[in-house]
């Protein structure tokens, strides 16, 4: 397997996009993340998108790709993998260029959420459960999530106040992020108060429906350090593994156990520890989910999530920052596009160009986690700078 | 909600009808092909038990559209035993009555109709075991 | 013999005062309370219908009759509140109990004794060697036009009986129907709400077929008042049962058992059905009890039982009717709540 490194990001700001359709928010990212590169084609584009089918009624998105983007005839391949579509994309570019079969393969991650209203956007992402057995009986995703939180805090005592750390953390960061939807700053009491979703979970505990997108260009290494002009980002981690669909069936309910064994394999592969990261982004879809990836990556033993993020271990200037972007939280979630905006950050993060009041210190080797549904699959990357 | 869809399942929804693992012994519901801790491909057919406790719960008061007018509902993760969990709603239930461990027992409920015209839809929910 | 193997019912948790109804339209609650003998009524959830509260009694008499569900012969519904026209709530039923495919069904109307039809037929089909099991089932929602006499009675509720051959808890000696074409109350296609003739509904309607029945089977019978345990009519409120067993010479002890319409309303099909499962808790082997139903439109059916042995294994085997009426997690509903409950409030159209 070759090395592969990441040559070029893009990525839009993130909203209610009403003037921009899903062709040209895929290729308003992948223009950008060209440009970045100085680069003006590719061997190849992969597409992480959960559901332009039930969002916009548009399916191959394999040929609207390359074809909004300038690129035909690239090939174009939709991957799917529900919340970790994204990452999936990625990972799908890595192995292509891994294998030897290409060169420079681009990852677009899009979702295009406000063409149908909130009952249709929810109807669209409940397809991320069991239909059957979860979705018929009237459950939802905050609510799935707020099960997992009710049972987290039960088992670990975890509380409501860390819960809340979490929103207000990320959107700390995400203010100083001119991408990102929600730029407000938050305070613990205004997360506890705002309007109850699914006991125990406020609206500002969940991330918002939202338009975007997000682009990456990954290149063989040796053809990397021929036309990279910036710090090159190495890919030296990638992991992928999946759980039941039903939450009802996992081992322990409130443990990601798919984003455990992903890392694990992203570990190895890089040979390093979890000590070895330095900062992570990582899928904040309702804050309970932060605190239990924290807990599944290792970076805190399992139950310890929460006072590790109220006494600030994963702040900005904490330990290890989590979510310098803003999270999911703050930035917003285009379900497609995030696993992808994760790679965008930890590559700005460790080429030392984010905003300012939200660069990481000392970003040399950054992780991301991305997970679909309520963990039943989960993707993780790990980058270093070279 | 399509007919075949809906009709399919009902075996499982009506009668709570699960396979037992003919090797392992571990009881699949709903039914599937193969068993995910064995591997093994033959079963036999058993009702999952009828009585359980909350694992846990939340209440749903953002709902979707077929339950719109029932919110705010309880929803919770039953534990049936012999390895057994179902996630189902909680009838005849207040939200603060609700607690981890709670005893319940399935009953026969409407679960979604189809608007005016459309199919009506049954299923089980829990009920409080006093 | 022919007769009751297994019973049961279900009675949903919710309830209105009467006095909450009246509230609203500015009614006065008394004439309702000691007129009709009316307190309260239960009220089903957005969750019930007579096909759940079917279910639920048939697996309560399936569990007392201790029966194979396969073996059930014939599935017989009767409401006036089926949740489909076309599409009989005996199929869902005989699917839940797993008495399918090998089984008749059909559902039974016939405003409030529909559900004693369905006994009827269920019976004569035992008898006539046709099934080993049959079960019917009295049900409803039923539906009283908001501000109308009949809203205040109007509830929900189910009975269900399995019959047989052997192994029976209650025998049946006698069954009489009476039954003419008098207007008292009617659902013409397509209404929501039910109408009726007002004091018509009364003697020329209720009275006259209750007691016509009775008297009828009773001679049949060749039986007196004083020669049974219990007898149970139909209970459209309190006030009309009462009435008929005294004019027929039954005692109030005779009818108390039975006699549920006050907290619990009119289940129309499943009125003295239910009112029957009350009787059967608590009785004792070799009590004689005389049923007799009403529905508009109009007609009674009468059932003499002879309570048999096999009653005392039964009884306790699972949930008894007034427990389960005088339960502590009986639900007070206010009428805003009701009438979201009853659909009786006008949204967008879908």
């Amino acid at each position: 397997m070759r090395d592969v490194a990441v040559i070029g990001i893009g990525m839009n700001k993130w909203g209610e996009l009403w003037d921009i359709s899903i062709r040209d928010l895929i290729a308003q990212s992948a223009l950008l993340a060209l440009d970045d590169a100085d680069l003006n084609k590719v061997d190849a584009m992969y597409i992480g998108c959960m559901s332009s089918g039930l969002f916009t009624d548009q399916e191959h998105l394999g040929s609207i790709g390359p074809d909004y983007a300038g690129l035909c005839p690239t090939p174009g391949i939709r991957v799917e993998s529900a919340c970790s579509s994204g990452a999936l994309a990625v990972r799908s570019a890595y192995m292509h260029i891994a294998s030897g079969m290409s060169d420079i393969v681009m990852a677009v991650g899009v979702e295009k959420m406000t063409d149908v209203d909130g009952a249709g956007a929810t109807f669209a992402l409940a397809s991320a459960a069991d239909q059957e057995y979860e979705v018929y009986n009237g459950v939802t995703f905050p609510g799935l999530y707020s099960m997992m939180a009710t049972h987290h805090m039960h088992k670990h005592g975890t509380t409501r106040d860390q819960l809340a750390q979490v929103a207000v953390k990320n959107h700390f960061n995400g203010a100083k992020n001119p991408l990102a939807q929600f730029r407000m700053e938050l305070t613990i009491d205004a997360v506890k108060n705002a309007v109850m979703i699914a006991d125990p979970l406020t609206i500002l505990d969940c991330s918002p429906i939202t338009d975007g997108s997000a682009a990456v260009i990954l290149c063989s290494m040796d053809k990397a350090k021929e036309i990279c002009k910036k710090r090159i980002v190495k890919v030296i981690g990638s992991g992928h593994a999946t759980d039941s669909i039903q939450l009802a069936q996992r081992e322990d309910i409130s443990y990601i156990k798919s984003t455990e064994l992903a890392a694990k394999q992203a570990f190895e592969m890089a040979d390093k520890k979890v000590a070895d990261i330095d900062f992570a982004e990582i899928h904040d879809c309702f804050t309970i989910a932060e605190i239990m990836v924290i807990e599944a990556l290792g970076i805190v033993d399992k139950g310890k999530g929460g006072p590790a993020t109220l006494d600030g271990m994963t702040a900005i200037d904490g330990k290890i920052p989590v979510n310098s972007s803003g999270g999911l939280k703050s930035k917003g979630h285009p379900v497609g596009a995030t696993g992808v905006a994760q790679m965008v950050e930890l590559t700005k993060q460790i080429r030392g160009e984010a905003d300012k009041g939200r660069q990481v210190k000392k970003a040399d080797i950054g992780l991301a986690q991305n997970m679909g549904g309520s963990g039943a699959s989960s993707v993780v990357h790990i980058l270093e700078g070279m | 909600m399509s007919s075949p869809k809906y009709w399919r399942e009902m075996p499982q929804r009506y009668r709570y009808e699960a396979a037992k693992c003919k090797k392992c012994g571990k009881v699949l519901f709903p039914p599937r092909l193969i068993c995910p801790a064995c591997q093994a491909r033959e079963f036999e057919q058993v009702n999952i038990n009828d009585t359980g406790n909350i694992e846990t719960f939340t209440v749903i008061r953002v709902a979707p559209a077929p339950f719109v007018d029932q919110a705010p509902y309880p929803v919770a993760i039953v534990n049936l035993g012999d390895d057994v969990k179902i996630l189902c709603q909680i009838a005849d239930c207040e939200p603060d009555e609700l607690k981890i461990g709670m005893p319940v027992r399935i009953e026969f409920r409407k679960i979604q109709q189809e608007g005016e015209g459309g199919i009506l839809m049954y299923g089980y929910k829990c009920v409080p075991e006093f | 013999m022919v007769g009751i193997v297994g019973y049961g019912a279900y009675i949903p948790r919710n309830r209105i005062k009467v006095e909450e109804i009246a509230k609203v339209w500015g009614a006065d609650a008394l004439s309702y309370k000691k007129g009709m003998m009316l307190q309260e009524k239960s009220v089903p959830g957005p969750d019930q219908d007579t096909i759940t509260m079917s279910v639920e009694a048939a697996r309560r008499a399936i569990k007392r009759a201790n029966i194979d569900p396969t073996k059930v012969g014939a599935v017989y519904i009767g409401s006036e509140s089926h949740p489909y026209a076309v599409k009989p709530s005996g199929t869902t039923l005989a699917e839940a109990i797993g008495a399918v495919p090998d089984c008749h069904c059909a559902d039974f109307e016939f405003a409030c004794k529909a559900g004693s039809e369905g006994m009827f037929v269920a019976m004569s089909l035992i008898k006539a060697g046709e099934v080993e099991y049959a079960i019917a089932i009295g049900g409803d929602t039923s539906q009283g036009a908001p501000g109308d006499a009949l809203e205040y009675s109007a509830s929900a509720g189910a009975a269900a009986f399995v019959f047989g051959r052997e192994n029976l808890v209650a025998e049946c000696l006698y069954t009489h129907s009476f039954m003419t074409d008098t207007p008292d109350f009617w659902r013409r296609e397509y209404q929501f709400y039910p109408r009726h003739a007002s004091r018509f509904t009364g003697e020329p309607a209720y009275f006259k077929h209750t007691l016509g029945c009775a008297e009828a089977i009773m001679q049949k019978a060749n039986m007196k008042p004083a020669d049974f345990d219990y007898a149970v009519f139909h209970q459209p409120n309190g006030k009309f049962p009462m009435t008929a067993g005294r004019k027929l010479g039954f005692t109030k002890e005779q009818m108390e058992q039975g006699w549920l319409s006050p907290i619990l309303g009119n289940t129309y099909s499943g009125a003295s059905p239910i009112g029957l499962t009350a009787i059967l808790d608590i009785a004792k082997p070799g009590d004689k009890i005389l049923m007799v139903s009403y529905g508009s439109g109009a007609g009674s059916d009468g059932f003499v039982w002879k309570v048999a042995n096999r009653i005392k294994e039964v009884q306790n085997l699972t949930v008894q009717t007034r427990p389960s009426l005088e339960s502590n997690r009986r639900k007070y509903l206010d009428y805003g709540t009701y009438s979201k409950y009853r659909g009786k409030i006008k949204k967008l159209s879908e």
